[in-house]
């Protein structure tokens, strides 16, 4: 007992006289353990799975975000990430109004789908005012009216191995050596299936414009921004997304955002 | 295992030297959560600073304005006839704080960034690590400061040393005066302005900060949606987060400041091995009113 107690006042000096050395050496100490992958930085990303299975647990399936009044839209929403997509195949469909775009659903589904605006329009729909809290920091209050995405899966029959729904967009994100990278993303099943995730084609009162989104982008409620695609054109029901991408389940969780964007 | 009700140091006697000024003040949990939570606040400082760079901007109210104007603090870069300045806002009065906030970096080759690169972890911009960083430590040091208050409830470290007396209140004029001479007496227990000191950052400013943090989080907003209401709107939890962040610094420094005046090898050693060196009894005659150990 002795002999453990010195070891670690040794370690507790060391482990001290460390964090003043890193104070003092500046902070790119971390830098290189810090990248998609590195040893160190899969360790603290452990933390996430954490704070995913606590907040699932606290917050269940259909806990509901707050909702707020028409007296706190302020403003206009504020669009963020692409908000005028360049590719060819949106600006065709933008030009006819969205006459010829189709929303697909595809995957593990008994009934693969593909609707208009106008079948979707006819669904019940949700209306919702809800604050949308991007990963920056910011926050933006706005009216939110769509199709419930649970009442679409259920016309598709999800299978019983499909896990995740994966967001397919005709927005061009990011270019690599392969082409371009179109934004995509996933949620499970839970928020999928969540009484406030809409498949959003009105806000404020009109149409989705398209810097925030139109003709179709999904809400998440209780997740932030990223979590919540635009310019959806196909919803894709998958067991793991291991394969997509770089296999962490959307475009800026493949450059280092978690997955789980609930805090 | 020892109980954490342990009260005497039977266990390190043998470190302890004959003198009797050496006493045993600081149980293994306070000296064990002590340093946990020295190491998280580090982290979570840097991390929360480059955070705070994806937006350096702060908001009162239930949203940010981009139509009108909530904005209480901002740090920036501008265009003028100088060339590239950084600024800071606050409260609408502006600061030039080229090369540390909102313009900064090795000469010719500065950028537009909020905190600077050195205060930042990653060095670089990237929000999503800093968020991988900020929340991993965030658990260590919530769990850690649950730790620390049930070993402090069942060692009496709570009763014994923090929560505030009668005494206390009557000391705190000598105790003010006596730290404004850098005049410190060595004794067992804490004198009152370090009990409100602790005692602030562990009750006050600490859960403040927790409770700011998760009410920036959506999905606990479904689990505590009064939290945000009760704090102004979730933009104002952020600015309080930051305020508190400030606050938590300034604690530091002054920590520093005073473990440096009243002797760092003797303080260092109670928080590293929890012996601590107290002043020598009063010699004879010597009636200055000390309180007993």
């Amino acid at each position: 007992m002795a002999k453990f107690e010195i070891s670690r006042r040794k370690f507790l000096t060391s482990a001290s006289l460390g964090v003043s050395g890193i104070m003092l050496s500046g902070c790119d100490a971390f830098d290189s353990q810090l990248g998609v992958g590195d040893g160190l930085r899969s360790f603290l990303e452990g933390a996430n799975g954490l704070t995913y299975r606590a907040q699932r647990w606290l917050a269940g399936r259909d806990a509901l975000a707050q909702e707020f009044t028409e007296a706190d839209i302020r403003q206009p929403q504020r669009p963020n990430g692409v908000t005028a997509p360049d590719d060819d195949t949106y600006k065709g469909l933008l030009a006819n109004n969205f006459a010829d775009w189709r929303l697909e659903v595809s995957g593990l589904v008994e009934k693969p789908l593909s609707l208009t605006r106008e079948q979707l329009q006819n669904m019940p729909s949700r209306t919702q005012i809800t604050r949308h809290d991007c990963v920056e920091g910011w926050s933006c209050i706005a009216k939110w009216t769509g199709t419930p995405l649970s009442l679409v899966l259920d016309q598709a029959e999800v299978k019983p191995q499909a896990r995740y729904v994966m967001f397919h967009c005709l927005d061009t994100i990011d270019r690599s050596l392969a082409g371009d990278i179109k934004y995509y993303g996933t949620i499970d099943l839970i928020d999928a299936r969540h009484p406030q995730t809409i498949l959003a084609y009105g806000l404020n009162g009109k149409p989705l414009p398209v810097e925030n989104g139109a003709p179709l982008r999904v809400r998440v409620e209780r997740q932030l921004g990223y979590k919540m695609p635009k310019y959806l054109y196909k919803i894709e029901l998958v067991d793991s997304f291991a394969s997509i991408g770089g296999g962490r389940g959307g475009y800026w969780e493949d450059n280092g955002y978690d997955w789980y964007a609930g805090i | 295992m020892e109980t954490v009700a342990r009260s005497q140091p039977t266990v390190e006697a043998d470190a302890a030297p004959k003198d009797a000024t050496l006493i045993y003040r600081q149980s293994r949990w306070t000296r064990l959560t002590h340093w946990l939570w020295a190491i998280s606040l580090f982290f979570m400082l840097l991390s929360g600073l480059q955070i705070f760079n994806a937006r350096p901007q702060l908001y009162i109210g239930k949203e940010s304005g981009f139509d009108y104007n909530n904005t209480v603090f901002a740090i920036g870069a501008e265009n003028t006839a100088a060339g590239t300045r950084g600024y800071t806002e606050i409260f609408g009065k502006r600061f030039d704080t080229t090369g540390v906030l909102g313009w900064s970096g090795p000469a010719g080759q500065e950028t537009a960034r909020g905190f600077p690169s050195w205060a930042t972890i990653p060095s670089y911009y990237d929000l999503g690590t800093a968020r991988v960083v900020h929340f991993f430590f965030a658990w260590i040091l919530s769990t850690t400061l649950v730790v620390w208050l049930v070993a402090s409830v069942l060692n009496d470290h709570l009763r014994r040393d923090l929560a505030p007396r009668i005494e206390d209140l009557k000391r705190l004029p000598r105790d003010i005066v006596d730290h404004a001479k850098l005049k410190f007496h060595h004794t067992r227990e804490y004198n009152t302005l370090q009990k409100m000191a602790y005692g602030g950052v562990l009750f006050v400013l600490l859960p403040l900060m927790i409770i700011t943090g998760l009410a920036m989080s959506p999905s606990m907003n479904s689990v505590l949606p009064f939290l945000n209401d009760l704090l102004g709107g979730r933009q104002t939890a952020r600015t309080i987060h930051f305020a508190v962040m400030v606050l938590l610094v300034g604690f530091f420094i002054v920590h520093m400041l005073m473990i440096l005046a009243a002797g760092p090898i003797n303080e260092l050693r109670s928080i590293i091995t929890g012996w601590y060196r107290t002043d020598p009894p009063p010699a004879h005659g010597d009636n200055t009113p000390e309180r007993s150990a």
